[in-house]
């Protein structure tokens, strides 16, 4: 532990992945799905996972959430908590709104009065006061994934991990929470790690996108993004540096033509 | 900085107008006794329909009107029935041993639907005894129970959770086995484990499930107790079932058929009753079409 730690403060990383590779099945059947990815998120970083269908971005994340153990490498998150939130918002359907943000609350055997002011405060946070008595069927797909959000803040994480969290919403609503993701990651100072494979959406909100190839996954590029914030997906800035990415994505889809 | 108040009071609103357009308006439900009406009639007009159909057989003279008696006289039967106390004594004591017979069940049932969904070689083992228990016919029961336990009591207890217990297991098994992936990796990331796992995710996923399990194990120890009525006559009592049988030997086709008919209602009216949760339930969960 105590040379996880000397490593961490040499580096400054919350999340530290080295050389990782993952790899499913065994003997004549195995997919290899990451291949020596390397990759580090700083405290506060908004760092975006992007790439085409079979990159691998969801099994990094699952590895970094713990779900699923790495083949060979070094993961290395120094013990700390994180949450996820997937595409789906998977709130609990026997709990109220506000039942569900508590609920990690009470796991970590917080007070019911704690409790409660706590999840009025963050639906406050994600603009749903007023919902929390709601059953999460009564909510729009938009506002369970503002709750979900919420959710995974209660966890009171260090590292918040997306898995295409508005990739079944709408464009208006996808745009209005981009707004709101980014709003909250600047006020409560997260730290994200952002998987998608919209291009704009990556640009839009990562301090960082990280390009992985497909089959099997390995880092392409890793692409700063300075763009003064708040940002616009619309932007002239965003545009185009999304088209350069695209360019180099496509590239590396063709490739899988042959 | 008044540009940044309203900067964020847009945002604001953006987002909660979306919120409301996306709501839309809320549905009036109706007026109580409209709704009332409108599920009871098609009901009615069935039983209206099944008595007609019963006259127009009664008026072929296919059987003599002995053995096949009109509904007039069957319904006259029932209302004498329904003023005479000894009557709902009978069905007192067929109720207290439905109601003993499916909570024993229910216990049963439950536990070991929890150690098998829990162990997997407990599950390899009796996973699918417990599936044949279910399809066995509960009469095929009986010559045991009353070897074990004589004409007695226990004898019907003993079929009557036997032929509901199964059922309770395989829905709390089939509850547990389909919770949603996406709900344990999420329970797991926020460090659920052992049991807190089941108590916070688990059982509370695996409840619509178990309710369907509860109302099939109650259809099946409803059948299993009439037809532990009929066979294991406990000396002394006068259960429905009983009461059925001193019909039958009397050769008194009115009370037969008012005895049908009594446990006929009994089953649908607990039906519905397990329909209403189910259907509270539904909707709570926001499970059902509308």
């Amino acid at each position: 532990m105590s040379i996880l730690e000397t490593t961490d403060v040499r580096t400054g990383a919350l999340v530290r992945i080295e050389n990782v590779s993952k790899q499913y099945g065994s003997g004549n059947n195995t997919l290899l799905a990451l291949d020596r990815v390397s990759l580090d998120v700083q405290r506060g970083e908004f760092v975006c996972l992007l790439g085409a269908s079979g990159c691998g971005k969801s099994t990094l994340l699952s590895l970094v959430a713990g779900l699923d153990k790495i083949t060979s490498g070094t993961l290395d998150i120094g013990g700390r908590h994180v949450a996820l939130m997937f595409q789906e918002a998977a709130l609990f359907p026997w709990l109220s709104v506000a039942g569900n943000i508590e609920l990690p609350l009470r796991l970590q055997g917080v007070g019911r009065a704690e409790r409660r002011q706590r999840a009025l405060e963050l639906l406050e946070t994600v603009r749903l006061g007023g919902f929390g008595d709601k059953r999460p069927h009564e909510l729009s797909g938009g506002m369970r994934q503002r709750v979900a959000l919420a959710r995974a803040l209660a966890q009171n994480a260090d590292v918040l991990l997306m898995d295409e969290p508005f990739g079944a919403l709408d464009a208006m609503t996808r745009d209005i929470l981009h707004d709101e993701l980014e709003r909250i990651w600047r006020e409560q100072e997260l730290t994200v790690l952002f998987v998608t494979h919209n291009v704009r959406e990556a640009v839009r909100l990562g301090d960082r996108v990280i390009l992985l190839s497909s089959r099997p996954g390995r880092v392409i590029e890793d692409f700063k993004i300075g763009h003064p914030r708040p940002r616009r997906i619309d932007s002239p800035e965003v545009s185009g540096q999304a088209a350069e990415i695209t360019d180099r994505l496509r590239a590396e889809v063709a490739r899988h033509a042959h | 900085m008044p540009t940044e108040v309203t900067e964020e009071q847009r945002n604001a609103d953006q987002v909660s107008g979306l919120d409301a357009l996306e709501l839309g308006p809320q549905r009036k439900k109706g007026q109580l006794g409209r709704r009332i009406w409108s599920s009871t009639w098609p009901k009615l007009l069935a039983i209206v329909i099944v008595i007609g159909i019963w006259q127009l057989v009664y008026l072929s003279e296919w059987r003599p009107a002995y053995v096949f008696p009109p509904p007039a006289d069957v319904l006259a039967e029932l209302g004498e029935l329904a003023i005479t106390p000894k009557f709902w004594d009978g069905v007192q004591l067929t109720m207290t041993r439905a109601i003993t017979g499916f909570a024993m069940a229910v216990a049963i049932g439950t536990l070991i639907g929890a150690a098998v969904s829990r162990f997997a070689p407990l599950r390899a083992a009796i996973g699918s005894l417990i599936t044949g228990l279910q399809t066995m016919p509960s009469i095929m029961w009986f010559p045991l129970a009353i070897l074990l336990f004589q004409l007695g009591e226990k004898a019907i207890l003993f079929v009557v959770v036997i032929g509901a217990a199964p059922s309770v297991a395989n829905g709390l098994i089939s509850g547990i086995d389909y919770v949603p992936r996406t709900w344990l990796r999420v329970g797991q990331v926020m460090g659920m484990s052992g049991l807190a796992k089941y108590r916070h995710l688990i059982l509370p996923a695996s409840l619509p499930s178990f309710v369907s399990g509860l109302k099939q194990g109650w259809a099946f120890s409803w059948r299993s107790l009439m037809a532990g009525e009929l066979l294991v006559i406990v000396p002394g009592t006068v259960s429905i079932g009983v009461r059925m049988q001193t019909a039958r030997d009397l050769s008194d086709a009115v009370a037969v058929i008012a005895y049908i008919i009594v446990v006929l209602v009994i089953g649908i009216l607990v039906d519905q009753l397990f329909n209403a949760s189910d259907n509270a339930l539904r909707k709570r969960w926001g499970l059902t079409g509308s």
